[in-house]
């Protein structure tokens, strides 16, 4: 059991040293800002990095999320096994580029696959998936509103890759229903003085795969809007994804936010770099 | 709206153009080069198989020249191309080896790898694996 822990911290040191899991590339998509696995804002149903049955995988990653008043930046790791278990983390530190001063979170996320094989069965894979999020600079969001400096979100994705559909091109689809209390994911804290209940809303991707290495993709994160001091809206992006090998890849995309505390038409980058083990 | 949406329409126009646009092309056995296509994909996978650490130990009794024909015989029938695959079921003939998912993925990547060496166009390679990946539940954990 030891050995089974240490090794894929071994594998981090010493990547030479240690082979990729076995499943195909580009099947563990990238890293989400939250550090899941998935595109760059929703929580998908396929593990981190490419560990298959019986095999360990491990990644590291960094995003940075810059639009017109905030920028978010985003270092995390996670590992993975038997294609099954993901065990993530990520830390943010939200910038407020023109309020002044940064909200920082931690998110710790675990995702439990439970049916269907992305690319093998008919059926698509499930996972069940939660993210525990402890933020870091809850004065602010308190003072505008917010019940509790951590929350716990709670997930189910499904995720398919479905051959041959857009000029020959597979394409990858991914629909997921998240029970959230978070305000801004977690950014603005979680639930209000008023309402503390859990609010379901659904995330949604769509990729194509122009190659082995290279996909297209839009995404949707449907968000609640508790908190009255500002509108908080649904986000969106598009990205390019380069699987350069199974040990990099690199996301580049367009995201808007929406408003952001009272900011409106938050629009900008979106970059992230992922190492695979 | 925005610029997401307006790429989703674009990529569902595509997918129902691409549906329409199936009718008058070459079969898949023709895209995948006819009878020496399916050979060298054939002999191709052979050799990756011989060279796979992961996978080579079930292989250990096969009969390699049986294998061989009836591998280019089932890829010939599968794709449209003038044989009729003779050998067992996939169940039958995988029943026994306990073959994981990684051993899966293993050779599905040691196909894609032979596939890009021939220069086999994406969409071909694409309806290959759409015929061979639903064979997982009859070939896995037997």
């Amino acid at each position: 059991m030891t050995l089974k822990v240490l090794l894929p911290l071994a594998c981090l040191l010493a990547s030479t040293a240690c082979q990729a899991g076995s499943r195909i590339i580009a099947t563990g998509g990238a890293s989400s800002i939250e550090g899941s696995a998935g595109g760059g804002i929703v929580p998908w149903a396929v593990l981190n990095g490419y560990a298959s049955s019986d095999e360990w995988g491990a990644t590291a990653f960094a995003s940075q999320v810059g639009v017109d008043d905030f920028t978010l930046k985003v270092q995390g790791a996670s590992v993975s096994y038997d294609n099954r278990w993901e065990w993530s983390f990520a830390r943010q530190s939200f910038k407020l580029d023109t309020l002044g001063g940064q909200l920082r979170q931690d998110v710790f996320g675990m995702k439990y696959h439970l049916a269907g094989e992305l690319l093998y069965t008919a059926l698509p894979q499930f996972s069940l998936g939660l993210q525990y999020k402890k933020q870091r600079d809850f004065a602010l969001p308190q003072a505008v509103g917010a019940h509790n400096d951590s929350g716990l979100d709670f997930y189910l994705a499904a995720s398919k890759v479905l051959f041959n559909q857009v000029a020959g091109r597979n394409v990858l689809l991914n629909a997921t229903l998240r029970a959230t209390r978070a305000n801004q994911t977690g950014l603005l804290g979680f639930g209000t003085a008023g309402d503390n209940s859990y609010q379901f809303v659904f995330e949604g991707s769509a990729v194509v795969l122009l190659n082995y290495n290279l996909a297209l993709g839009v995404e949707f994160k449907q968000k609640p809007n508790q908190l009255a001091f500002a509108n908080e809206q649904h986000w969106r992006d598009i990205f390019a994804a380069w699987f350069v090998n199974k040990h990099l890849s690199l996301v580049a995309g367009f995201a808007d936010l929406g408003s952001i505390a009272g900011l409106d038409q938050q629009q900008g980058y979106y970059l992230s770099v992922e190492g695979a083990w | 709206m925005s610029f997401s949406t307006k790429l989703t329409v674009i990529l569902l126009s595509a997918l129902l153009l691409s549906g329409c646009s199936q009718t008058n092309s070459p079969s898949l056995y023709q895209q995948l080069g006819g009878a020496a296509g399916i050979e060298a994909i054939t002999d191709g996978l052979l050799h990756e198989i011989e060279h796979d650490h992961r996978i080579v130990h079930h292989f250990a009794d096969t009969d390699i020249a049986r294998f061989r024909r009836l591998l280019a015989e089932q890829l010939c029938d599968l794709s449209g191309g003038p044989c009729v695959y003779s050998g067992g079921t996939m169940q039958q003939s995988h029943t026994g080896f306990n073959i994981s998912l990684a051993d899966y993925d293993a050779l599905v990547e040691g196909l894609i790898k032979v596939m890009q060496q021939q220069n086999i166009s994406i969409s071909a390679q694409n309806q290959l694996l759409a015929l061979l990946a639903p064979m997982y539940k009859d070939i896995s954990y037997r």
